[in-house]
């Protein structure tokens, strides 16, 4: 037979739930008699009648008295530790009343209930996305920045941080990426595989992880940049850091490396760390000499490396309209037909085109045109052979993106079917998480009532596009392509073979 | 040091676009969501210093300090004495009132107008008009009843004269005062000072004074703490309702006042006024609220907040880590329920250093323990537990020693961590008494009110420019 008594100066309970703890202690095993009371002097005096406390005790009327008798000094001890958390014990249980827990309001607090997050997408306005950012990375997070209008010294800011940190900053100004296996943003779903992605264009990591799941491929992880990652400032810290993540990652056998032509200095640097990397790393710096020229030829390459093979990419299809039915398309036109109008929603897309376009058809116009002197002075207003990127600042101001909102696009193409010099009409359709859920439903409408004015207009506007998505991506690729083939667009596997395929109706033959 | 995201389950916090979560969550992935929120109410420079604070292992353990030092502290009420002598500095030309502080041109009309009356009550100035040019004159000191470790409700007006609550910390010893609550209806710190007015407080110095000091002393004082925590579990959250405080504290009284000595007829005219005012125990409970935050005060680095207080100008934080400053805004005017005769455009800004038992973790921090008055928080109990429930996303832990028997007796919110307020833009919730714009009319309502982010904003971005290195 053991004893033990206990004070807790000035803590107060309520007799009610003292009675309850005290009863729920005596069910503990060896434990004969629990009493743990305010020491009143009633309550002291109750005590000493139970024969629970010898003579006097220190325990004043705001003291907590706890009293325990039992078999031995382990089981007193145990019923003391016991009584000890249940008063010490701030949390509630779960409680009736009040509702459902609201969600978290901060990147911290939703830390508090779900500690093993690993990643935080942000995508709140930019002016705030910054700040959340720095928080993220405090708070041990990899960060994916969907947010644009984040200052650029900001960016400098969080990559050095992240770097400092070994984190990896993702963005401002990233659209998509795919984390094992996970679509972030606006990203499609894509077979896994061997085929490790760094992008600092958000459409050309699209086209190209698609490419890669039709040709059979798959994708290990496919991580992007943001737009200004490989300029001189930020120095392509992403873009690096992403190239060591992939090459130390096991589930990556082949990199590529996705972006406009970067800043000499940082293509160098991405260079040589390409060279000095064990595995094949593919190289697609849009418009740069070497490596892959198109996003198409990426794919081949990465594909056949990854299959340990040499793509044939001197080979591949001008793009996959016969002889004789270019030769309808052309005759179909009327004589001051001449002009190539593309309408795209992604801005790689409108790059590369012109990259395509220029060398086979000369002045390429647009709002953000290869040469200074292809400026259209009026984005409104289309001239010659013009490529335009929809979703530019420009045009979204105050309102969606195409990707999202088809109207503009819409609006645009009634206005270039209009026009009497337009013999084409070039689309792009992205596919994938984020992105409308009926695109083609959209366009097929615009481009039905395009064929209307033109054809009252007395002329026929060819409309050529391609499909960039997944027959797993929930708007599913090819319900897409056909309800845009019924519509009489005539479609190519990718951006490159579409802009040629235009080229090749507007232009004299090849 | 390298990131391992590609080595495990990928779980992401989304902040922003909520089709994302739904994607990823699609996709077989698992998404955090939130209510996100810009922080600090879109103060974009705000936001940025809460970035820089967040996570910070310094402040954490400054915080940690602070907090430990607020739960530990034993405020016991061991007396009655005189402010002049009680009050460290105050000297014998110093009135105080609540709030941050405001030069007398300033004012709102009630402290305006208690501070005559502290003039005509000390006998600096015969009447009205020479107590104004005395104000006037800059011969006597205004300073916030905190810069002299004291609080008072409303107006707050302390003089020389005024007998005071001592309270004890038995733990780190700081001392704190309060005032004696005066009642209802026309009273000092409401602004009027008319001759009832005056009488009373002469009564309260002589009588009450005497008979509260002899009981205290038979007693060897009192656990303010005790009485808090037994008060939470019978309908009070010791701000706004203190019926049940107020009836402990009487019944602890009564008998050494009894056993004093004093003559019949006063003890008699003390209890009577004490069970005449529901209200009486809230001056105690403001300085045991004190004396807790006190302690946590001036931790190096801590972004603890150890006080809120209104002036009915301003309404001003002080943070434990940034020393003697305070953060203040506009004094928001409290769209609570009014009494009736009486609206919005008759109330005063926020006023009274009573926000200090929110500091605490008491008032609207415990609206769950107190159903009898969740008309002012939207009809409910359930609302009231929502109130409590929200405040803990702000504070730096619970109080194991005032639990909340409607939370399953979970501890009662308490710490405001500025970042936290700052981060979430969600705002402390206040519990208050609305008075009258002019003087002398007194109270006209009550409801709830929230503290100005302005004042978060500025503790935030104060903090991260005086942040330590490393």
């Amino acid at each position: 037979m053991s004893a033990l008594q206990k004070i807790f100066p000035n803590m107060y309970r309520d007799s009610v739930a003292l009675m309850r703890l005290s009863a729920e202690a005596s069910d503990l095993p060896g434990i004969e008699a629990v009493s743990a009371i305010m020491a009143t002097e009633a309550n002291i005096a109750l005590l000493a009648e139970a024969g629970l406390l010898d003579g006097a005790t220190d325990a004043g009327p705001n003291d907590l008295l706890l009293v325990i008798q039992g078999g031995d000094d382990t089981a007193i001890t145990a019923g003391a530790e016991f009584i000890e958390s249940a008063l010490t014990e701030t949390a509630e249980g779960p409680s009736e009343g009040g509702g459902a827990p609201a969600l978290p309001h901060s990147i911290e607090t939703a830390l508090g209930t779900h500690p093993a997050a690993n990643l935080a997408l942000i995508s709140c306005p930019g002016e705030y996305a910054g700040a959340e950012a720095m928080k993220a990375l405090r708070l041990g997070l990899d960060v994916m920045l969907f947010s644009d209008n984040v200052a650029l010294e900001d960016e400098v800011a969080l990559k050095t941080m992240g770097d400092e940190l070994g984190r990896l900053v993702m963005g401002p100004d990233c659209g998509t990426a795919i984390i094992n296996g996970v679509p972030l943003g606006f990203a499609n779903v894509v077979r896994p595989g061997n085929i490790g992605l760094v992008a600092a264009s958000g459409t050309g990591l699209q086209q190209v992880s698609c490419l890669i799941d039709d040709l059979g491929g798959g994708i290990s992880q496919a991580i992007g940049t943001g737009g200004r990652d490989l300029n001189s400032q930020v120095g392509g810290r992403a873009m690096i850091r992403g190239l060591e993540m992939l090459a130390s990652d096991p589930g990556t056998e082949v990199i590529v490396l996705i972006s406009k032509p970067p800043d000499a200095d940082v293509a160098k640097r991405l260079m040589d760390l390409a060279s000095a990397c064990a595995k094949p790393v593919i190289v697609n710096f849009l418009g740069a000499d070497g490596g892959a020229g198109t996003l198409e030829e990426a794919a081949h390459l990465a594909v056949a490396a990854g299959n340990g093979e040499t793509a044939d990419i001197k080979n591949l299809p001008r793009h996959n309209l016969d002889a004789d039915a270019l030769e309808k398309a052309r005759a179909a036109l009327g004589s001051g037909q001449g002009s190539i109008r593309a309408l795209y929603s992604g801005g790689t897309f409108a790059y590369e085109s012109m990259l395509i376009l220029q060398p086979l058809l000369g002045t390429i116009w647009s709002s953000s045109p290869l040469n200074p002197d292809g400026l259209l002075n009026d984005p409104w207003q289309s001239r010659g052979h013009t490529v335009i990127d929809l979703g530019d600042d420009i045009f979204t101001r105050g309102r969606p993106h195409p990707m999202i909102d088809h109207r503009l696009r819409g609006e645009r193409i009634l206005q270039e079917a209009a026009d009497a010099e337009t013999a084409v009409i070039l689309l792009d359709l992205v596919l994938g998480y984020g992105s409308h859920d009926d695109p083609a439903g959209e366009l097929a409408t615009a481009i039905n009532q395009a064929r209307d004015i033109a054809e009252a207009a007395g002329h026929w506007v060819h409309f050529v596009g391609f499909v960039c998505g997944t027959d797993a991506d929930p708007q599913h690729a090819a319900r897409q392509a056909e309800v845009l083939g019924n519509a009489g667009v005539l479609l190519t596997p990718s951006n490159a073979q579409a802009a040629r395929l235009a080229a090749d109706i507007v232009g004299s033959g090849s | 040091m390298s990131s391992d995201l590609f080595n495990s389950d990928l779980s992401v916090v989304n902040v922003g676009l909520d089709s994302f979560a739904d994607a990823i969550d699609g996709a077989g992935g698992q998404a955090v969501r939130t209510d996100w929120r810009p922080p600090a109410g879109g103060d974009g420079s705000a936001g940025r210093a809460v970035a820089a604070l967040i996570n910070d292992a310094q402040i954490d353990a400054a915080n940690e300090t602070a907090f430990a030092k607020y739960l530990a502290a034993q405020p016991i009420l061991e007396g009655v004495g005189r402010a002049g002598d009680c009050l460290p500095g105050m000297g014998e030309r110093t009135i105080t009132h609540s709030g941050p502080p405001v030069a007398w041109e300033d004012m709102c009309g009630p402290v305006k107008g208690a501070i005559i009356g502290a003039i005509i009550y000390e006998g600096w100035a015969a009447d009205e008009a020479v107590a104004k040019s005395l104000a006037d004159s800059g011969e006597v000191t205004f300073a916030p009843c905190h810069h002299h470790s004291a609080v008072g409700p409303m107006a707050g007006i302390i003089s020389p004269s005024m007998p005071v609550w001592i309270v004890k910390n038995s733990d780190a010893g700081n001392m704190s005062y309060c005032t004696l609550n005066e009642g209802l209806g026309r009273v000092l710190r409401f602004g009027a000072f008319d001759a009832e007015v005056l009488e009373r407080l002469n009564w309260m110095q002589d009588v009450l004074a005497r008979v509260m000091g002899a009981a205290l002393e038979g007693l060897g004082g009192i656990d303010i703490k005790t009485i808090m925590a037994q008060a939470l579990h019978m309908g009070d959250e010791v701000h706004n309702r203190n019926a049940a405080a107020t009836s402990l504290l009487i019944k602890a009284l009564i008998p050494p006042a009894l056993r004093s000595g004093l003559d019949q007829a006063e003890i008699a005219a003390a209890i009577e006024f004490m069970a005449g005012n529901d209200h009486f125990f809230l001056n105690i409970s403001m300085g045991g609220c004190k004396s807790m935050l006190d302690a946590a005060h001036g931790v190096a680095g801590s972004t603890m907040v150890t006080a809120m207080s209104r002036n009915g100008v301003e309404f001003g934080i002080r943070v434990s880590g940034a020393g003697d400053e305070w953060f203040t805004a506009e004094a928001p005017v409290v769209d609570g329920l009014y009494f009736p005769g009486y609206s919005m455009a008759d109330a005063a800004p926020d006023l009274g250093d009573s926000a200090i038992t929110e500091t605490a973790g008491l008032g609207g921090f415990a609206m769950a323990a107190s159903p009898a008055i969740v008309q002012f928080v939207g009809g409910t109990p359930a609302d009231a537990i929502l109130r409590s429930r929200e405040m803990q996303q702000i504070t730096l832990g619970r109080n194991a020693a005032l639990t909340l028997p409607a939370l399953n007796f979970g501890g009662t919110a308490a710490g405001i961590d500025v970042r936290q307020v700052a981060d979430q833009s969600v705002l402390p919730i206040i519990n208050t008494g609305i008075a009258h714009k002019e003087a002398g009319i007194g109270q006209i309502g009550a409801g709830i009110t929230r503290a100005p982010m302005e004042c978060f904003a500025k503790a935030v971005r104060w903090l991260a420019d005086n942040k330590a290195p490393g």
